[in-house]
């Protein structure tokens, strides 16, 4: 082949690489426009229709121009038409009087942003937040918020990924790295250099909290006190713990001796030890959240091309029954009473 | 454009003829050959830091991986990379086939993209990343050896600053273009792996198509002068990497390397004490790369005229500037760009310019495998340090090691500056021996 040949030759795959590439992205592009504008016009409700009634906030992920906002669906008809706030955010908390937002405001470079949002204030409280969200609570009055994102290089590992968990006291923004809390474990002060911490949730009297913790290669449930910074461990592989409003039960997910990133959800009766796997037979990874005492509702991507319109799902928190989804096109749900 | 500028290739000749520079005086630019590899890093870095700058969401939102296996994955990256480094080297000294040992490398890796568009699950993507980081340790010394080869000795900074100046241009457009498509196309991961094939074919057609085919050992032989001398008839081997003083250049860069803390690390610092880079800690690696990108050319034109050796060392001077700023009694926001800046001239002092020292100070026939050798034990010994630091931090606390790290660096700079002398003396002698103009 010649120079001038060759040089054709680059030319021409550069045009069709090129083109093609762009041809794909926008193809992409109008099958998704097209999806949305084809989807039945999502029926939406007055936040005031819900706010007052006990109701579920979650993630809209119904693919259209409300994707990835807040959503409000009453207890009573949680399949029915949605209440759609115009606050982006990719993992949501609420209680009664607070909403915790995890966003990505996507630029340039992508920043990320965590905050509380409470009725009655105009300006939201902002807490730190170093990386993409990933678990986001708040405690049953409000009181604490606690976050996990993931961090770039913050392990021995050097270019590894890990999480940073920070519970922030919102009063006056005190912000708690559990990082610097003492690590029990068996009852022995230990301080791995490769801990990570992930998936708070509180306990009633706002002091007490189930976390996971992550050394030497295995995950534990663990449980802290904010009050001591104290953390000590309970039983090995469980992550991202929830606690059941009566405060007997943790549900979590577990790998056992399945691949790396096959989870099971299972339930552990904190008095008896007990654990129960639940009926969903997928793999789940969420931090899930207690319908009440005897339900149990997480996030799962959709079916194939549809991945990214999650769907909330529920199952029965003694193993018994089948999962059916609660809402579908949502994520990260939060009960609100 | 700038292939206009290479009329000396004769396209009717199978092995290209070395570019006979002696003839002419020393040329200004670089030579076509740099830029278009630079380009092609360009075109491979755009691919592969697309993907990896969604992996880590696309693991844990849409495959369900926890970030404990993201890690993992990432560890598998940085150990094959480093592993088949010395091979990949070793491979186009042995063959006297740089281009074709670099496009394999780079062709591996662009499979791995159709790979990623059709598998999904953690065990096919293990292996993906595998083949990929496989990709990449074979590709970086051959694709050294032919910017060395196609270079005059006295030009070598030069034309690695403009490679690692292209290189870090493409490390910058992958996150971009990647957060962009997935702006346009919501949750649309397939576009971007589409886009990043695209990019890594692009690449290796530019490497295969363009890039002339060069014998660095056939040429070195034609050049040198009836009898030739011995050390061009050298093989690769470990006998006569000894030789060159590489002995003493891989004990000064270990050293050094040791002690260069990981930038995670130091973005973690900087985030701990300043709030404006806890809000901007996802530009904290873009203040850094600008800052490799703007020096990396003056810089290596700086270690062509007063040294390489000094330049290396002078970026460790500014690498102990970068401690002290990180974790000084001074802090704030002026703090931090201080900080970025310096770590962005030390990569723009060290890195290019190990490999055009390396390259000056190895003869021909064992040059990529050196400049691959000094590259592995730069990457391991930066694990190590990493090691160290993590438990070091863990003990005394993240600002008291920053501080140590700069305390051992204050005492190890000027060891390296004494090894690294004995070193350039060599450089004369081996440079004379190739029969290569300054």
């Amino acid at each position: 082949m010649s120079r001038r040949t060759r040089v054709l030759v680059l030319a021409v795959m550069a045009l069709v690489l090129i083109g093609g590439s762009v041809g794909y992205v926008a193809w992409s592009r109008a099958a998704q426009d097209h999806a949305s504008a084809t989807a039945p016009a999502q029926a939406t409700i007055a936040p005031s229709a819900v706010e007052n009634l006990p109701h579920i906030v979650f993630r809209n992920s119904a693919l259209g121009t409300l994707y990835g906002d807040v959503a409000m669906v009453p207890l009573s008809n949680p399949g029915g038409p949605r209440a759609v706030v115009s606050q982006q955010c990719d993992r949501v908390f609420a209680t009664s009087s607070e909403t915790l937002c995890l966003a990505s405001d996507r630029g340039v470079v992508t920043t990320y942003s965590a905050k509380v949002y409470t009725s009655g204030k105009t300006a939201p409280t902002s807490l730190p937040l170093t990386g993409s969200p990933s678990r986001a609570r708040l405690s049953n009055d409000g009181k604490y918020a606690a976050t996990t994102s993931f961090v770039a290089g913050d392990s021995y590992a050097a270019t590894s990924f890990s999480t940073r968990t920070v519970v922030t006291r919102l009063s006056d923004a005190k912000a708690l790295d559990l990082e610097d809390f003492a690590l029990f474990d068996n009852g022995r002060r230990i301080s791995p250099v490769d801990r990570n911490y992930w998936g708070v949730t509180f306990a009633a009297d706002d002091d007490h909290f189930y976390v996971t913790v992550a050394f030497g290669g295995a995950t534990h449930l663990a449980r802290g006190q904010l009050s001591t910074r104290r953390v000590d461990t309970v039983r090995t592989d469980a992550e991202c713990p929830s606690l059941s409003p009566d405060g007997t039960r943790v549900a979590y997910k577990k790998r056992g001796d399945r691949a790396r990133g096959d989870w099971r959800l299972v339930v552990l009766d904190l008095a008896t030890g007990k654990e129960t796997q639940l009926a969903e037979r997928r793999s789940v990874d969420d931090q899930v959240e207690w319908l009440d005492n005897t339900h149990i509702l997480y996030g799962l991507p959709g079916t194939g091309s549809q991945a990214a319109e999650s769907n909330v799902w529920v199952v029965n928190a003694d193993g018994t029954g089948q999962p059916s989804i609660l809402i579908p096109k949502a994520w990260s749900p939060a009960v609100v009473h | 454009m700038y292939l206009a500028e290479r009329p000396r290739d004769d396209p009717t000749r199978s092995v290209a003829i070395p570019e006979k520079r002696s003839r002419f005086p020393v040329p200004r630019g670089v030579s076509g050959t740099v830029w278009t590899l630079g380009v092609v890093s360009l075109l491979t870095d755009v691919s592969s830091e697309s993907v990896s700058a969604i992996l880590p969401v696309y693991l844990t939102a849409v495959l369900g991986l926890s970030p404990l296996a993201y890690g993992f994955l990432d560890g598998l990256y940085q150990g094959v990379s480093a592993l088949v480094r010395i091979l990949g080297g070793y491979l186009s000294d042995r063959f006297d086939r740089p281009k074709w040992v670099a496009a394999f490398g780079y062709g591996l890796s662009a499979v791995t993209k159709v790979f990623l568009i059709t598998f999904h699950g953690f065990a096919s993507l293990t292996t993906v990343i595998t083949l990929d980081r496989l990709g990449k340790g074979l590709r970086t010394g051959p694709r050294d050896g032919l910017i060395a080869a196609s270079t005059p000795s006295a030009q070598l900074g030069r034309a690695f600053g403009v490679h690692r100046a292209l290189d870090t241009v493409g490390a910058a457009i992958g996150p971009l273009l990647a957060f962009t498509i997935l702006w346009l196309v919501p949750g649309d991961y397939t576009s971007v792996f589409v886009v990043s094939l695209a990019a890594a074919i692009l690449g290796v057609a530019l490497l295969a198509l363009i890039v002339p085919d060069r014998r660095p050992r056939a040429d070195a032989r034609d050049r040198a002068p009836q009898p030739a001398p011995t050390t061009v008839a050298v093989r690769p081997s470990l006998a006569a990497m000894r030789d060159h003083g590489m002995g003493r250049l891989v004990l000064a860069a270990g050293l050094l390397s040791v002690l260069a803390i990981s930038d995670g690390f130091i973005y973690l610092t900087l985030q701990q004490r300043d709030n404006l880079a806890a809000t901007y800690f996802p530009l904290l690696f873009v203040g850094t790369n600008v800052a490799y990108f703007l020096l990396a050319i003056p810089c290596g034109r700086l270690s062509d005229r007063i040294g390489r050796q000094r330049v290396l060392v002078g970026g460790h001077v500014l690498l102990v500037a970068a401690y002290l700023a990180a974790a000084g009694p001074a802090a704030g926001a002026v703090m931090s760009v201080v900080c970025l800046t310096c770590l962005g001239a030390y990569y723009a002092m060290t890195d290019g310019v190990l490999a055009a020292l390396t390259a000056s100070i190895t003869p021909v026939p064992i040059r990529t495998v050196g400049i691959a050798t000094t590259q592995t034990v730069v990457a391991v010994a930066r694990f190590a340090s990493s090691l160290i630091f993590g438990a070091l931090w863990t003990a005394i606390g993240r600002g008291h090691a920053v501080m140590v790290f700069a305390a051992a660096l204050v005492v190890v700079i000027p060891l390296a500056g004494w090894l690294l002398s004995s070193v350039a003396r060599n450089t004369l002698a081996s440079t004379t021996q190739n029969g290569e103009q300054a």
